[in-house]
This record gives structure tokens, sequence and C-alpha cells, in this order.
């Protein structure tokens, strides 16, 4: 159990070079799940890297690449398949780690007829109800209060589910945050608040959000416990979340982890951060790094190889070959779905519409003009 | 039948729903130990307890998100506005959440959700406590849009409401919460998207919904003096509309008033026009009269509110227009 560090102190298992730091213990987490945790955050590396290159080629529309916020996806290994995940947008590892398969996510970036949400979303804005994982929303700080209404929820149905919600510093100058992390602290919700505060929101820097000295101290208005977490290390991330999952469920409320860590690519694949920041502020973070982090730790450990981070390596980009082959040249979803799921039912309204849009020859001409 | 106010219909639909399905909740400002801003909610907490008559902080936005998260969950959570206006604060939760959460989730997840309070002016309440607001709901695919205008069809509507799948904005009217009439007790369930006609009638069918129902019985009762008989139709929920019953009643009549509370510019009245002029195009003997509220925000002064709402005599007036009598 690491010792919580005041508010603004910095918990921290292991440094830079992978030793665990003074006065720190690990977590007590089985070799295979440390492997697993490790392979996700390899996973989403890659699978970053792969699709951003299929952005830059045309293929993909939008994306999002997570590199430098790996290690904060894998809070949800600190938690039961039964807890509920509110994203924001940069958490696939998240997903990968409880099931999501690359099939499923690539199809997704190109909303296809194999894209489980059938078209609807826009690129990485995901859902997957099989995984306890809720639908992403544009919005930022929407998914705030309704984190918090599951965690209501659970409590009503007497089950001890507890609720994580992952957002931005940026997000924490909403209404909605401020709303979410009342309402939590006041019912004592079983929420735990995830913020990524990775330095820039867009082109807005921290320093724009807040006039406090961290944003962990806003905990403090809210009546919940804030705590600062090296976002770039995994095992204090994975040690707080158990903290909080475990107040949480004996019935202490909220908790708020400010977790530390930096966006080292643009906002989005629409982003370019070099107008907006020194372009050697990324350099810096190299020695930050979560994965090689994790990965010295593990080293030290005898549980990483460099043979076996080539084979994970090797063993994800064919994956994401086979899985791509199989989903990217698939049709588009069919025009007849266009009306589902606006309604549980089809309402006579949308059967008209739908009916006359069948009998119609299909549209090829573009409604944008350039 | 037992008579009762359009208050207690709702209260008791309320009761009977939270009695018959452990899932329902009431959550809002002032609901629990207050009994609700207007009462709608008395005694309930002292019936279901705090865990399912929750008195929320202050923050629309955040008991419309707390809702819809729950019922991402599996709740069936009934929020309580204590008016419509102050939605306004939550509309991101409502439009851009529950209402497209499940389509945007490929069906995944459904959000039972009913969205509930007074819409529309009272009395001299000024600018942000004035508005009728169903324009801005209807306008959304996803969102069922309910204006209940009796005891009876408060307490049917609210009934089916809360046992849809889907989320639905309901509309009452703090003018209509002290009104009389009979309801049927027990199961009492009135679907939505069927609607009533209010008042049989053969020279102008008039379409009104939750308080302007009663402008439009009243500008009848005017008319019938002179041996016109205007037939009220109420479609009772906007969305889905039942269109059928009102083009049937166009269709015998040949003229339609439209009246409502909405502004004007862009509203369900006029949009109920058009659909008209669609479908009894052969049969209309009149262009369709919208009466809306005059296109301004309410003023405070009681004078000036009375001109700016629709009342009975802008209804006479239309009729006459429709009907070529002035």
């Amino acid at each position: 159990m690491v010792a919580i560090a005041k508010n603004d102190e910095l918990k921290r298992v292991i440094d830079e070079e992978g030793n665990v730091v003074k006065g720190a213990r690990p977590p007590d987490i089985a070799d295979e799940e440390l492997r697993k945790i490790y392979r996700t955050l390899v996973q989403v590396r890659v699978v970053d890297e792969r699709m951003m290159r299929l952005q830059r080629q045309g293929r993909l529309g939008f994306y999002m690449q997570s590199t430098g916020e790996e290690a904060t996806h894998l809070a949800v290994a600190a938690l039961r398949p039964s807890d509920w995940v509110f994203p924001s947008y940069r958490e696939p590892g998240a997903a990968f780690y409880r099931g999501y398969e690359l099939e499923q996510f690539i199809a997704q970036l190109y909303g296809n007829a194999a894209d489980p949400i059938k078209g609807r979303q826009m690129p990485v804005h995901h859902s997957m109800n099989w995984i306890n994982y809720v639908s992403i929303s544009s919005p930022v700080g929407t998914q705030i209060p309704q984190a918090t209404g599951m965690a209501m929820a659970a409590k009503i149905q007497g089950k001890d589910d507890v609720a994580i919600v992952y957002f931005g510093e940026g997000a924490t100058s909403t209404g909605e945050f401020h709303v979410g992390a009342n309402f939590a602290g006041v019912f004592k919700a079983p929420v735990i608040f995830l913020c990524r505060n990775n330095g820039w929101a867009i082109s807005t820097s921290a320093d724009r959000q807040t006039a406090a000295k961290t944003f962990a101290s806003k905990a403090v208005g809210y009546g919940m416990p804030g705590i600062r977490v090296d976002g770039n290390d995994v095992l204090a991330l994975y040690q707080a979340t158990a903290d909080a999952a475990e107040r949480a469920r004996a019935g202490d409320g909220p908790t708020f982890i400010e977790a530390l860590t930096y966006r080292v690519h643009g906002h989005s694949s629409s982003d370019d951060p070099s107008v907006y920041r020194d372009p050697d502020e990324p350099k810096r973070w190299q020695q930050a790094d979560p994965l090689a982090r994790f990965q010295r730790y593990l080293g030290k450990k005898k549980l990483w190889t460099p043979e076996w981070e080539e084979a994970l390596r090797t063993e994800f980009d064919q994956a994401i070959t086979v899985a791509h082959d199989k989903v990217a040249n698939l049709p588009p979803p069919d025009v007849e779905t266009l009306f589902d799921d606006v309604f549980e039912e089809l309402p006579s309204h949308l059967r008209e519409q739908k009916e006359w849009l069948m009998a119609q020859p299909r549209t090829k001409s573009p409604h944008y003009f350039h | 039948m037992p008579s009762m106010t359009y208050r207690e219909a709702l209260n008791q639909a309320l009761a009977e729903e939270m009695e018959r399905d452990p899932t329902v909740y009431l959550m809002g400002e002032e609901v629990g130990h207050y009994q609700g801003a207007y009462k709608v909610s008395q005694g309930l907490l002292a019936r279901f307890g705090e865990k399912r008559v929750i008195d929320a902080p202050i923050a629309e936005c955040g008991f419309a998100g707390i809702g819809v998260g729950s019922a991402m969950v599996g709740l069936r959570p009934v929020i309580e506005f204590m008016t419509w206006n102050f939605s306004l604060v939550a509309i991101d939760q409502i439009v851009n959440n529950a209402a497209k959460i499940r389509q945007m989730s490929g069906g995944q997840f459904a959000i039972p959700i009913v969205f509930r309070g007074p819409s529309g002016a009272a009395a001299q309440v000024g600018a942000q406590h004035s508005q009728a607001l169903e324009s801005y709901y209807v306008h959304i695919p996803g969102l069922k849009v309910v204006a209940p205008s009796t005891p009876a069809d408060a307490k049917g509507l609210l009934k089916a409401s809360i046992r849809d799948d889907n989320p639905v904005v309901f509309m009452e009217n703090e003018t209509l919460y002290s009104t009389q009439g009979e309801v049927p007790a027990g199961e009492h369930l009135v679907p939505l998207g069927r609607g009533d006609v209010k008042r049989v009638g053969t020279h102008c069918t008039i379409v009104a919904w939750g308080k302007a129902v009663h402008t439009g019985l009243a500008a009848a009762k005017l008319l019938a003096a002179e041996g016109i008989e205007l037939e009220v139709v109420d479609p009772r929920t906007l969305r889905p509309l039942d269109e059928e019953l009102i083009f049937e009643s166009v269709k015998k009549t040949g003229r339609l008033v439209v009246v409502q509370e909405s502004w004007p510019v862009a509203s369900f009245g006029v949009d109920i026009a058009y659909r008209v002029q669609r479908a009894c195009m052969d049969e209309l003997d009149a262009p369709v009269e919208v009466v809306s509220s005059a296109d301004v925000p309410m003023p405070y002064a009681r004078n000036l509110e009375l001109e700016v709402l629709p009342s009975a005599d802008d209804v006479v007036a239309a009729v006459r227009r429709a009907l070529y009598l002035v």
C-alpha cells in the first residue's frame, strides 16, 4: 500500500528507471496480470501508430492518439469487470484490456457494416455495453454527471459496482464537472474521478483552466479526497484506483485522482501542435514514457525481455493487419438501418420516410462543396 | 369515477408506477421533504424513502445527467424540473445525450427516462419563467413530447411515459395543477401517440395541447352562442403525433386553427399547418391559421402578459378569418 500523499505531493511507485521509489511498495499484482497490463500498453502504442498512418494516408477520416497517456487507461485493471467505465475519448487501452476486439475497433473507425455502432458516430467514439463501457460523447464533460448517476444507481440497486470517469484537466472548467463532482460528494456515490492532466486542451494550456495550485485541490470543495498521481507510473495509478474503489465500495464515496501525464501528439489528427507549443516539449517527455518505465520495472523482475517485446510488437502488427484486411473494405452500413434506434420502435413517420428513401436511387452527389 | 385535481392525478400516477416497478425513482429540486415545488410529489418521500425520492442539489444539468447515467444501467428515472424554463441549463444532457445515446450506441443503451415539470406561462413570472418550450424539444429526433390538458390525461400519459423505453419530455402546466376532473381509478394508461377529441363540432377544427386546449374550449363556448360549432382536437402527445385524428377532423370541417403557447416562428403549430396542407389540400376551404404567443420575451406587467398569450378572443378572431366571417 502506497502512503497517501498530501494533495500537492505526487504519488509514485516506480521511478523513470523502473526502480521502486523509497517508501513505496508495489501493489500486489500477479505476474501474469503485470504482463497483461504491459501487453495492453504496447497494444495501444502499436495500434495508434498504425491507425495514424492510415489517417495520414487518407483512409481514416479522423483519429486520436494516446501516446504518453497510456498508463492512465490501465487504471481499469484495478477494477472489476462489473464496474462501469465512462470514457472521455482517449482511453482505448481501457477497452482493449476489457476485451474490445481489434476488428470491432477498426470497423468503428471506418463506420462500416461491421461497426458495432452501425456507422453512427465519428471515429474513436466507441460504445461497448458488453464490457460496461458507455457511449463516448463529444461534448466535453458530459459523461461526468452520468458516471455519478450510474454510481447512484448502484446504490439504489444495492450493488457494489463503482464507476470510473475519465476526463482531461480542461473538462474541470465545465459546469458538468462541477455538478458531477458535487452530486457525488453529497450522495457519497461510488465514483472515481480520473482527471488526466496532460497539459493541453487542444491548444489551451493547463494553466488557463484554473487558478488553483493543483487540479486535485478542487476535490476539497466537494468533500472528497483529491490525490495527485504520477500519471506515467502505471503502478501508482493502479494503486490509487484500487484504493479509491475500496473506499467507494465501503460506502465512503468518491475520490478525485489527478494523473499528471503528457499529450505527446496533437489533440487529434486535425490538430497541429507545432503552432502553439514548443516543438522541443514532446522530446522532454521521452524521459517519462510510461511504457519504457514499466518495461524497465518488469525487466528487473525478469518478466520482460527484448525478445518478448519483439514478439509482442510483431503479434500486434500482424493482428492489426489481419483485422484491418478483414474489415476495412467491407461495405458501408445498410441504408435501411438509417432510421433504426432513434426510438425503441420505428414510428410511423420514420417508416414512411424509410419506404420513400428505399424506393429512390442512391444519391452519389456530395452534400458539401469545395 | 373519482374526481381529482391535475396535481393529484400526477401524484397518483407517480405513486402507482413507483409501487409497481422498483426501478422507478424521482429526483429533482424540492421533490422530497418539501413535497415538490407544486406538491406533485406530496407524500412520496414518506412512502418510498430517500433512495427513491431524491432531493437534488440545485443544478439541473446535474440531476438530468445523473438521470441519464442511471438510465443507462437499468433504472427508470423521473426527473422533475421545477419549471421547464430551467431545463435550458440541462439541455446538453437532454438533447445531446438522452435523445441520442440509443442511436449513437447502435441500440446498445436505452434511456428510459421522463423529464417532467410545468411549462408555459403562469401568472406574472416574467421572461425566464414563462416559456412554452415544446417546440424546442419536439424538434429533436429521439425524444417523445407529451403535454396533457386534463387530470385523466395527466395520469394516463404519465404512467405510459414512465413505462416507455424512450426518453420522454413531459410538459405540465402550472395553471392546470388545480383544475379538477374525473380520473379513472387504478390502471389507467393513455398510449403515447393517441389524440383525443375534446369537443365535437362541424364548422372548424381547433388543434391545441396542454393549457391551450382550454383556450380552444373557451372559444368554442363563445362561438356556440352564434351557432358556430368548433371541434377541439387534443393530440396529447406531440411526438409521436396522432396525425390521422387531426386529418380526419380537418377533412370533416375543412378548416383548421392551431392554438399554441409557443412563439410563432419555427414552432410546432406551424409544423402541423404544413402537415395538414399536404394531407388535406383538397378538403381545406381556407388557409390554416396558427394562434401563438406574441413574438416577444414575456413581460411582467399583467396587462402586457395578457396581450402576449393566446386568448379565447384571439382564437375566435382566427376562426372568423377561417370562416371568412370578417
